[in-house]
């Protein structure tokens, strides 16, 4: 059963069908449990958060779901199929992109060809149709290029389509990498930290930017974030993760006064000496 | 707010060619080509430097080869000698007396028509080496996916000498039975036949070079084709990307597997084509040419080039190609013993090699004609970082 985005929109984030399910999820390095059965689901159309301390196990959650990591025990589907043991690339064809916490673009490669990698799991063509070069293949890459170019003037980069990677600014680079996450026709788009290293104004813009992503392009958006103000200003659901485990969820306010969550970025004493 | 480039005429055109070159460099690569063409010309069509220059693009064409999977895919493959030796045998099992027994002849015709053997047509012959070698690089690749580096290295490595070994010895190995050898060993597989192209008349190793050289010349040209072509590719980007950051590549929807296979497979099938035309050329396979020196001559070749630059690999193929088959062995061999050392130059040319890569990586890492992208790599470090995960298969 489809509904339209607009009827999904309107509903509560937590009655809104789930894009991404993760069901008791578990990752074991050795002896040590970075992420204990933590369950936790993104619904279409939403911008939600996790949130936790340092090493609290957020990026290992993220590499679970987007495939870099196998979960030890656990299951996670996106849009309705079991991709627990997917790879990346497979993940990222059926609609999941993502950045990353330390920026990774191809930092030798103008900001161009990084957003047409970006779209490699939307091309076709292969080896004989690039070196005979087939109409086919010229049609695509003309195609793939303005789409490009398109991605790069949405996220706000103009003109330096061809400078390196490595020479574009921090906020530029940071924008690139949305480009390319967005070129691959993503369904849920996961952000890993996205405002590290902003200022509070470049932070405030990229909150705006969230919610017109979500809007206008009907993503749902999964943040990774540091930055109180921006992860209770835009999210619709937030979900707080300490020393692997799932230790509170809900709307912004009321985890934001939750004792548990409030102990484990501020500490027992911290918690008293706040409580008066 | 999604707005529209209006795109210029200009970045249209790019988007239909490569980029071959702008300007000068364009007009250079055209005189070069032009001279490359009537160069036999000037030549007896005997004269022992037709000879070494026929010799030196066959090594070109290796060196483009292993350029795709070192070079673009950034996998450092020591032991592409392989490829080079299953080429080569394939030219010796598919065009010479070796069979003595079977009385095969697929599309061939003059001398070869009528001797016993199997003999198949030179064109078919290089289709098969190509798509044997592909398999065969598949097969190499496979246990390499999970390895990164210096392990990737070791691993080939490891493939090239038991391709080695297996040809050494071949001459005790009977695949059938109690039939024919594998190979003959160092006594090697001779005659190989001639080469007969439609249209033309056969070949003559020992008459005249120029058909031969042209020959090579041509499957080079290809070569350097297929090589541009896929590097401004969908491919080509992804090999790039898997190069710089794995982790990312695998992000942004790259396959690994299958992109680093292709890599392989290409690599190797340029590795057989060449070998297939030295069989021939050299009327002899024999398994002393597939020494694991000669892997460590490609790659050094490509080094001196040029990581990933395609016209680099061409400049340091020949011209490494000079100096160890030619200016070593022939013009400077005596130099020791007229200064009263008792050595020929040639017996330690692997020493000089060594020492003159040991030069360039001092004075110009890079290589010669260094691709911009490994410049950079070079200079910001990239493609350093740590980038080890889980791949789940």
């Amino acid at each position: 059963m489809s509904t339209t985005p607009e009827a999904v929109a309107a509903l509560p984030v937590t009655e809104r069908p789930k894009l991404l399910e993760a069901s008791r999820v578990t990752k074991r390095f050795g002896g040590l449990v970075a992420v204990n059965d933590v369950s936790f689901a993104v619904p279409q159309r939403s911008i939600v958060s996790i949130i936790g301390p340092n090493g609290a196990g957020k990026t290992t959650f993220f590499n679970m779901l987007t495939g870099l990591y196998t979960p030890s025990t656990g299951r996670v589907s996106f849009d309705g199929k079991e991709t627990t043991q997917s790879r990346p690339d497979q993940i990222t064809a059926l609609g999941m992109a993502r950045t990353f916490q330390n920026i990774r673009l191809f930092g030798t490669m103008s900001a161009l060809e990084n957003v047409l990698v970006g779209q490699h799991a939307r091309m076709k063509s292969g080896i004989g149709g690039s070196i005979f070069r087939t109409p086919r293949t010229r049609k695509e890459e003309q195609l793939v290029r303005e789409k490009g170019r398109e991605m790069l003037s949405f996220v706000g980069i103009r003109g330096r389509f061809d400078d390196l990677a490595i020479n574009l600014s921090y906020g530029d680079q940071r924008r690139v990498e949305i480009a390319r996450a967005l070129a691959s026709d993503p369904k849920l788009l996961l952000l890993d930290e996205p405002t590290a290293g902003m200022n509070p104004q470049e932070s405030e813009n990229l909150t705006t930017f969230m919610r017109k992503l979500r809007d206008e392009l009907n993503l749902a958006i999964l943040l990774i974030e540091h930055d109180m103000k921006v992860v209770m200003g835009v999210s619709e659901y937030v979900t707080v993760l300490d020393h692997g485990e799932k230790i509170a969820e809900g709307d912004p306010v009321s985890v934001r006064n939750n004792p548990r969550v409030v102990e484990a970025y501020l500490g027992k004493q911290g918690l008293e000496e706040a409580g008066g | 707010m999604a707005t529209t480039v209006k795109k210029k005429p200009l970045a249209a055109l790019e988007d239909r060619f490569p980029k071959l070159g702008r300007g000068p460099q364009a007009v250079l690569i055209t005189a070069i080509a032009i001279f490359a063409v009537i160069f036999p010309l000037l030549m007896d069509p005997i004269s022992g430097t037709l000879a070494d220059a026929t010799q030196y693009l066959a090594y070109v064409v290796m060196g483009l080869g292993l350029n795709i999977v070192v070079g673009f895919a950034g996998l450092l493959d020591l032991g592409y000698v392989a490829f080079y030796a299953v080429g080569a045998y394939c030219s010796g099992w598919l065009m010479s007396s070796f069979y003595a027994d079977a009385n095969i002849h697929i599309l061939v015709t003059g001398t070869a028509a009528q001797a016993p053997g199997v003999h198949v047509n030179f064109l078919l012959v290089l289709v098969i080496a190509a798509m044997l070698c592909a398999v065969a690089g598949v097969i190499i690749g496979l246990p390499t996916l999970r390895l990164r580096g210096d392990y990737i290295a070791i691993v080939t490595l490891a493939f090239g000498e038991i391709v080695h070994v297996f040809a050494v010895n071949g001459d005790g190995i009977h695949p059938f039975g109690v039939g024919y050898p594998l190979t003959k060993g160092r006594d090697g597989i001779s005659p190989i036949d001639q080469i007969k192209l439609p249209g033309l008349s056969q070949f003559n190793s020992y008459l005249n070079l120029r058909p031969y050289y042209w020959t090579i010349l041509a499957i080079a040209a290809i070569a350097i084709f297929i090589s541009l072509r896929l590097r401004d590719s969908r491919l080509g980007r992804a090999w790039i990307a898997i190069r710089e950051d794995e982790v990312a590549a695998a992000s942004m929807g790259i396959p690994l597997v299958k992109t680093k296979l292709q890599a392989y497979a290409i690599g190797a099938a340029l590795g057989g084509v060449s070998g297939a035309f030295l069989g021939p050329y050299l009327q002899i396979v024999n398994a002393d040419s597939f020494a694991f020196s000669f892997s460590i001559f490609v790659i050094a070749t490509i080094i001196l080039g040029g990581l990933g630059s395609v016209w680099g690999v061409v400049l340091g193929s020949i011209l490494l190609s000079y100096i160890n088959y030619t200016l070593i062995p022939d013009q400077l061999n005596s130099v020791p013993h007229k200064i009263g050392l008792d050595f020929n130059l040639a017996d330690v040319s692997i020493g000089i090699f060594g020492v003159l890569l040991l030069f360039v990586m001092l004075i110009r890492p890079e290589g010669l004609l260094p691709e911009r992208r490994r410049k950079i790599e070079l200079t910001e470090g990239i493609g350093a970082a740590e980038t080890s995960f889980e791949v789940s298969t």
